[in-house]
Parts: structure tokens; sequence; C-alpha cells
């Protein structure tokens, strides 16, 4: 089965860590990408970068900013393929957000099988 | 006589279908077809020597069928291979009617259990779950038990085994380190199930229910000392379930334990549980040592107390604060003060109840209210009971409070 593991912080969490911890969070996000399984993923910029666009009385509205103000920022995902939900629970708990005060949602992918 | 049978072997069928296939209503409506048929034949035909390996072998050789014949999706062909494949291994063919091929069939009720009760799944739903697929319930029966609409359990349930499938819930017993955590949500929903009936007159099945999977629990995991510990404490407490309640023109109304006829006991049951929890403490039983007495075990041993002639409230209440300790539960501090009235009277109880601050919870403004009342505070403890009132569900809890009110 495949997963995507999404990972959310609460905002500042990143900015709040001393140059030597945010090395060491860099470096087990790497060391997670040599996890086996793990197909793929990406790590975002800041949700200040973000654009958001949507339609408007049939009018394309592009804004700065995120689609939603919500406590939790997304900020990158994994893809996993991994036999269960425990195996792929697992693997999530280790993604530093988890003890950062984060969390990581594990959502099942839609693939050719289900 | 084949009712009983079916209740008693849906679970290990259907465990062992799910086992087999990997898909949950598949499993099932096999299931349910292979009972079907048992249900047409054994009248004639009588019941096998083995009932579970028969209905297994005929619901394995009709899901074949089917998935032949559902030749056009694509993910049942993929099904039907490692169904011909493992059936081809294990030469499983139908037995003819009333004849065996197999006389046993591995118990994978433990695997399901855990299925059912996994954390990824809201409490609810493991607990509808658990008694479709290991107690055998229907889903009408459920939802009666549950004061729901036969809809809404129907949809809870094929929400549930939705995400079973889709997000790839395993089918199998957790290993190691996890296991203690995983087999302590189990406990909860059979606890949970247990409750539901004995706190009610009206639904004494769900408690016979939770009983019936605690012995099935405590079969399949006779080493670890809270299965054992939770099958005894519900076994005491619904040793008491004749003289809970008694009837009155309007219902049924709540006996407390110093009123209960205690030659209406069911000592049988009383002596089960007592043995059940003399195994558990037993440190010959198993895996224990680690993390100490844990909190069925606790509280069945103050069960077993509360079932003695002279109750040994200091033995009690000292029992109530390990267990506080233990839990760090609000409640339990509750339930020892209880114990501290008893023991050293409703002054020391009440400083124990006021330092708590549970105000939507209806038994603390009871407990209050009678503390205040044996201490002759009465314009204190009306106003505690009509609190308790406010928040009482059942109807019996309802007069009870009713009369205390009147009488103060």
């Amino acid at each position: 089965m495949q997963y995507a593991l999404l990972i959310y912080y609460k905002p500042g969490t990143t900015e709040a860590l001393g140059a030597d911890e945010a090395e060491a969070v860099h470096r087990e996000y790497m060391e997670l990408k040599d996890t086996p399984g793990m197909l793929g993923g990406a790590s975002l910029h800041p949700v200040e970068t973000a654009t958001t666009v949507r339609l408007r009385d049939d009018q394309l509205l592009v804004t700065d900013g995120p689609f939603a103000d919500t406590k939790e920022i997304f900020a990158g995902f994994y893809l996993l393929e991994a036999d269960d939900l425990d195996r792929a629970t697992e693997i999530a708990a280790r993604i530093p957000a988890v003890r950062l005060g984060g969390s990581v949602e594990i959502r099942p992918v839609v693939t050719g099988e289900s | 006589m084949i009712e009983q049978v079916f209740r008693d072997e849906w679970g290990r069928v259907l465990a062992s279908l799910i086992g087999y296939f990997g898909d949950f209503d598949l499993a099932e409506d096999a299931a349910a077809e292979a009972f079907a048929i048992a249900a047409q034949r054994w009248p004639s035909d009588g019941v096998p020597d083995h009932p579970a390996a028969w209905l297994v072998t005929t619901a394995r050789r009709r899901a074949i069928d089917r998935l032949r014949r559902d030749r056009v999706l694509a993910t049942k062909l993929r099904l039907l291979a490692a169904a011909q494949t493992s059936a081809a291994q294990t030469s499983a063919a139908e037995p003819p009617a009333g004849e065996d091929t197999v006389d046993t069939i591995p118990d994978e009720r433990l695997e399901l259990v855990f299925m059912c009760c996994h954390p990824a799944l809201a409490v609810e739903a493991q607990v509808a779950l658990t008694l479709r697929a290991v107690g055998g319930l229907s889903t009408e029966e459920i939802a009666r038990a549950f004061l729901v609409p036969p809809e809404t359990m129907k949809r809870r349930l094929t929400r549930a085994k939705s995400k079973i499938k889709v997000a790839g819930i395993p089918f199998g017993v957790p290993s190691g380190p996890r296991l203690p955590e995983r087999l302590g949500t189990i406990l909860a929903v059979v606890y949970l199930i247990f409750n539901e009936g004995y706190g009610d007159p009206g639904r004494p099945g769900l408690a016979a229910e939770a009983i019936r999977l605690g012995r099935v629990l405590a079969g399949l995991l006779p080493a670890q000392p809270e299965v054992l510990g939770l099958l005894a404490l519900m076994l005491l407490h619904d040793s008491r379930r004749e003289t809970r309640f008694a009837g009155t023109e309007d219902g049924q109304d709540l006996v407390l334990l110093p009123d209960q006829d205690r030659s209406r006991w069911d000592w049988r049951q009383i002596a089960e549980g007592r043995a059940l929890l003399d195994r558990a403490l037993d440190p010959a039983t198993g895996t224990h040592t680690a993390d100490g007495t844990g909190p069925y075990v606790i509280q069945a041993a103050i069960a077993s107390l509360q079932a003695q002639e002279q109750l040994d409230w200091p033995q009690i209440s000292a029992l109530y604060g390990t267990l506080a300790e233990l839990t760090g539960s609000p409640v339990v501090r509750l339930n020892r003060a209880v114990a501290v009235a008893e023991a050293d009277g409703p002054a020391a109880a009440l400083a124990i109840v006021d330092r708590l601050d549970l105000p939507d919870y209806q038994y603390w403004h009871s407990t209050r209210a009678e503390l205040l009342r044996r201490l002759g505070r009465r314009d204190e403890a009306r106003a505690a009971f009509q609190r308790a009132l406010d928040l009482a569900r059942t109807a019996p809890e309802r007069r009870f409070l009713e009369r205390r009110i009147a009488e103060s």
C-alpha cells in the first residue's frame, strides 16, 4: 500500500530552533528519505511564500498567503510504500515534526489497485 | 441449539475467512452464506463434529465460486488468484454436506479483535465492530443495544470496514512493545460494552456479551493478568445483577450495595471471579512483573472485597489509593472517598471530594450530597442532590435522587 505522510507544524516552530538543532532536524529528514519503502516527498518553503488561486464570481482570484488560516501549517510530505497502517505509523512517528509539537497525517494514496 | 452454535462460532469462522481472503466484506458475505446453508441442512443432517471447520470450508468454496462468477473486477481477480493458490496448497475442497475435510481451523480471533479495536478507528466504531465481528451480534441487535437507529449503526459499521480496507489496518497481533498499549484498547472496549449494559436494567444483554468476549480473550491470552483481571471484575460485578435493581410501580429502582440481598448474589460466579483474580495475582501467571499490578486486577480485587459479608473498608480504601496513583483518575479518587467515608467517617471523605473538581460528573455531586447529608448539612446536601439529578441519565438513578431530595 502507498501512504502520504503529511507533515504539519505549529507556526513559528522551525524558526524557534537553534542553528545546531535545525541542522540536526534537517539531517533526520534526509535520513528518513533513505528508509526502505520511501518513494519520494517534498519539503515546502514557509507559508509566507504561498499564493492561492481560486474562482470568485467566475473571476480568477489570485491572493497572497495560504488557502486557509489554520493552527497548523502544511510543511511537506513523504510518499511511502508500506505493508499496512501499523508500519506506516511506525515511520510517521519518527518524523521530527511529531516531537516538535506538530503532527503527521497518514493518508492512503489512490493507486491502480484501490 | 443451532443458534447457540452460530453465536459461538461466528467470530472464529469470520476471523479465519478474513485471514484467508484478506477482505472483511468478502469474508462476512461468505460467512453469512455458509451459516445460511448450515441453518438449512443441520436440522435434518445434524450438526457436524467440527462446526467451525465445516462452516469455514463451505464459506471458502462459496466465496471462490462467487469470485469466479465476478471476473469483471480486477481486484477480485487478484484475490481469486491468491485464494486459489492457497486453496491448492491446503487442498481445502468443500466437504459434502455434513462431512468434514478439515478437523480444526487455526483460531485467528485474536487477530480479528486487534483489527476491530485498532486505535485508528473511533471508539464507537471499535465497539460496534467488535460486537458484530467477534460477538456475532446482528447490526440490528447492536443498534438496539446502543439506542441508535439501525441505519445509523449500519453506516457506522460500513464506514469502519471501509477504513480498515482503504487505510490498510492490519489483521494481526502487534508485537513486542506495542502489545500492552494495544491490549489496553481492547480491554477498554470490552469494559465499555459491559458498563453500557450494567448501568441500565433494560439492556442486560450487553453485560453478558462483554463477559462472553472477556472469556474469549482470557482463553486466547491466558498469561495476561489484565485480561484475567477484567473478566474477574466483570463476573464479580455481574454476580449482583439480580439485586441491583428492585421492581416498583414506576419501574426499576437502584438498590445500593449494603441493602442488597446477598443470598440472591450469584455465588458460583463470584467464586469463578475470585479464582481468576488469584490466577492474575499469581506471579507464575506471566507477564506482569514489568509494570506491576494493573488497573483491572486492582478493581477486581476491590470487587472481591466488596463481596465479603463484613466489608474491610480500610483495605478497600487502600486499594482505591493504589488505583488512583496508577491511573491519576479523579473518578477513582472519588471512589476512594466513598471507602474512606466508611473507614474514617464522612468528614475525612468530604475533604477528599472537595479537593476534586468534577462539576459535570453526576457522581461527584451525588457523593458530596451523601456525605453532606451524613454530616447533617441538609441544605447543602439538597442542593448537591439536585445538581446530580440534573445530570442523571437513567430512570432508576433519577428516582433514587428524587427520593433523597424529598427525604433531606
